[in-house]
């Protein structure tokens, strides 16, 4: 299921503001990236150009290469909506749908491909809850609102029903930043099962975080305001927390900026 | 020992120097004007409900005291006869039939112009089309009433024989030819005019969709008819039906457009479309004039049924956005 990113010289505006430069960059199947920097280096931006959430906000555009195995996500004729059922996306902030129940949300994406049976759906419903480790929360509620759930739990329910569909990347955007420390755990320790069936591309500003939950890490930051962001290196997390190649990436994980 | 006990209590934190306060009465002041103020209009406002009801429920008792019909099932309307003999039957049936129409004509064009405008329109064609919605809603009714006389009604008889001819068989649109001043027509000329209140109101309630409910759909996969099936009709659902009611409100309440088109009469008929009938407010305009003092409280006890008509419309509106209370996007 899982598939491996090739960037290549990606660069990503809104309207004529140039907001990242020249990205490239291999993200392994099975295996966690963190992107890393201060805020307004572009790493979210980033993040969004790799499902093509990019071009949603007015005036984003893309230019550049991204090749999911071997095939072109920008190439002529490809269908943002069709990439985006093959590379799931957790927000900052917990977004279920507030008018349907938590069953509706891990089911919304499979009934957005087609129909499914009953059975079919309760299955994989089941399946994907289980495999956010929600399940045992939800079971005999699945009928109730997502939106009566705590804040850790509607992340993961966002998480399950981003795995429903079974995609080949998951991509979180912040995905603890609203959370508090417990659910942050839950999360963490679910990212570190869910890398076994996906390749996962998360974007933190907690560097504890890094450490803890991703095999390789992306340091990202900008000249000044008004900049454009820039790749400054990738590495193995450990190398990058413990000998960064680049002064930089040092100066910013032991709090000397940013 | 209690659980209290076993907590140390909080170190004493050191106070900042306190900065020199104004004085508390210059401070309040501000808040006690204001609290008077808005509990005086608060207040005014019931008395006035009160003062009306009350003025109503008078006149109306005055009225029915002498009335020698049945108030509720007479299909007649003599009330500066002696005896007077009158009946709100033609008004209710000919009041609820045309509005329900105009609803069901304007809601859904409302709903689809508002989700053009705020979901599928280009900004540059977005923002003029808005102000020629809110342009509409400036056109005085008389103006709607004119322009339904002199140029629907004569434009409508084929419609009607063509509606005649297919969906004749269900009664309800059977046509006999004659100037088209039915219940229909006046349904088309009301659609027109609550469609600018409802599609503005819609259109505000589709942008305030937040951004983070619109993207969740999007991430699944969804094209954009699926992103507003999913996220933005859902959360906008109450706001639609409030939309839908304050237009309704206009629709039972109007009076000079439909004295204009309606060529009225104290008959109930299947058919829509061909003409009589008559509602509450255009019974009203028609007849005060030329009214004694029995025929104005006549009059005025149809107004307090129209009254009690729209606050049942809008308690069950009501009703229907609190059912649904929880599943809201308001506590997201």
């Amino acid at each position: 299921m899982a598939k491996r990113i090739d960037v290549s010289g990606l660069t990503a505006y809104y309207g004529s503001h140039k907001a990242i430069e020249d990205i490239s960059m291999t993200v392994e199947p099975r295996s966690v990236t963190a992107f890393i920097g201060p805020s307004g280096c572009g790493k979210s931006t980033f993040l969004r150009t790799l499902n093509r959430m990019h071009e949603v906000t007015p005036g984003g555009r893309v230019e550049g290469k991204v090749l999911l195995d071997d095939e072109s996500l920008y190439g002529p004729g490809v269908d943002p909506v069709a990439v985006r059922r093959t590379i799931g996306m957790v927000f900052q902030r917990p977004n279920p749908f507030p008018t349907m129940s938590i069953y509706d949300n891990v089911a919304a994406g499979l009934r957005l491909n087609g129909a499914y049976r009953k059975s079919e759906l309760d299955g994989v419903v089941e399946k994907s809850l289980r495999g956010a480790n929600l399940w045992n929360e939800v079971k005999d509620r699945l009928n109730k609102p997502g939106s009566g759930l705590s804040g850790g739990q509607q992340q993961r329910l966002c998480i399950a029903r981003a795995i429903a569909v079974e995609p080949q990347v998951l991509l979180m955007d912040e995905p603890c930043s609203a959370l508090d420390p417990i659910s942050t755990i839950a999360i963490e320790d679910l990212i570190g099962e869910l890398k076994e069936q996906y390749t996962i591309v998360i974007v933190t500003h907690n560097m504890q975080q890094a450490a803890r939950v991703s095999d390789r890490t992306a340091f990202f930051n900008l000249a000044a305001i008004g900049q454009p962001g820039k790749l400054i290196e990738i590495d193995d997390t450990e190398r990058i927390f413990s000998n960064p190649s680049v002064q930089a990436t040092e100066d910013y994980i032991s709090g000397r900026f940013g | 020992m209690k659980i209290a006990d076993t907590i140390a209590p909080p170190p004493q934190q050191e106070l900042p120097p306190q900065a020199p306060k104004p004085s508390k009465s210059a401070r309040h002041r501000g808040d006690r004007i204001f609290l008077g103020l808005s509990r005086g209009s608060g207040i005014a406002l019931l008395v006035i409900m009160a003062a009306i009801a009350a003025f109503l429920t008078w006149r109306t008792a005055n009225a029915l005291a002498v009335n020698e019909g049945n108030f509720f099932t007479t299909f007649d309307w003599n009330a500066n006869a002696d005896p007077p003999v009158f009946g709100i039957a033609v008004l209710a049936f000919g009041t609820v039939v045309s509005s329900v129409i105009a609803m069901a004509l304007a809601v859904p064009i409302a709903v689809g112009i508002a989700l053009f405008i705020s979901h599928y329109a280009p900004r540059r064609l977005a923002t003029p089309l808005g102000y020629v919605i809110d342009l509409l809603a400036a056109v005085p009714s008389i103006v709607y009433g004119l322009w339904g006389a002199l140029f629907l009604v004569p434009h409508l008889s084929g419609l009607f024989y063509w509606m005649d001819d297919y969906l004749g068989w269900t009664g309800v649109f059977d046509y006999s030819g004659g100037a088209a001043r039915s219940l229909f027509t006046v349904g088309i000329v009301l659609a027109i005019m609550i469609l600018p209140i409802v599609t503005n109101v819609s259109r505000e309630v589709f942008l305030q969709v937040p951004k983070m409910h619109e993207e969740a759909a999007l991430a699944l996969g969804a094209t954009r008819w699926e992103v507003i099936r999913m996220s933005v009709l859902p959360f906008g659902r109450s706001g639609v039906i409030s939309a839908s009611m304050l237009g309704l409100g206009r629709a039972l309440g109007e009076t000079m457009a439909v004295a204009t088109v309606l060529s009225p009469s104290f008959v109930i008929k299947l058919s829509l479309l061909d003409p009589g009938g008559g509602t509450f407010a255009q019974n009203i305009a028609a007849g005060f004039n030329e009214a004694g003092d029995v025929g104005r409280d006549a009059l005025i006890a149809s107004g307090l049924v129209l009254f009690v008509i729209t606050l049942v419309v809008n308690g069950g509106a009501r009703m229907i956005i609190a059912r649904r209370k929880e599943y809201s996007g308001a506590n997201a």
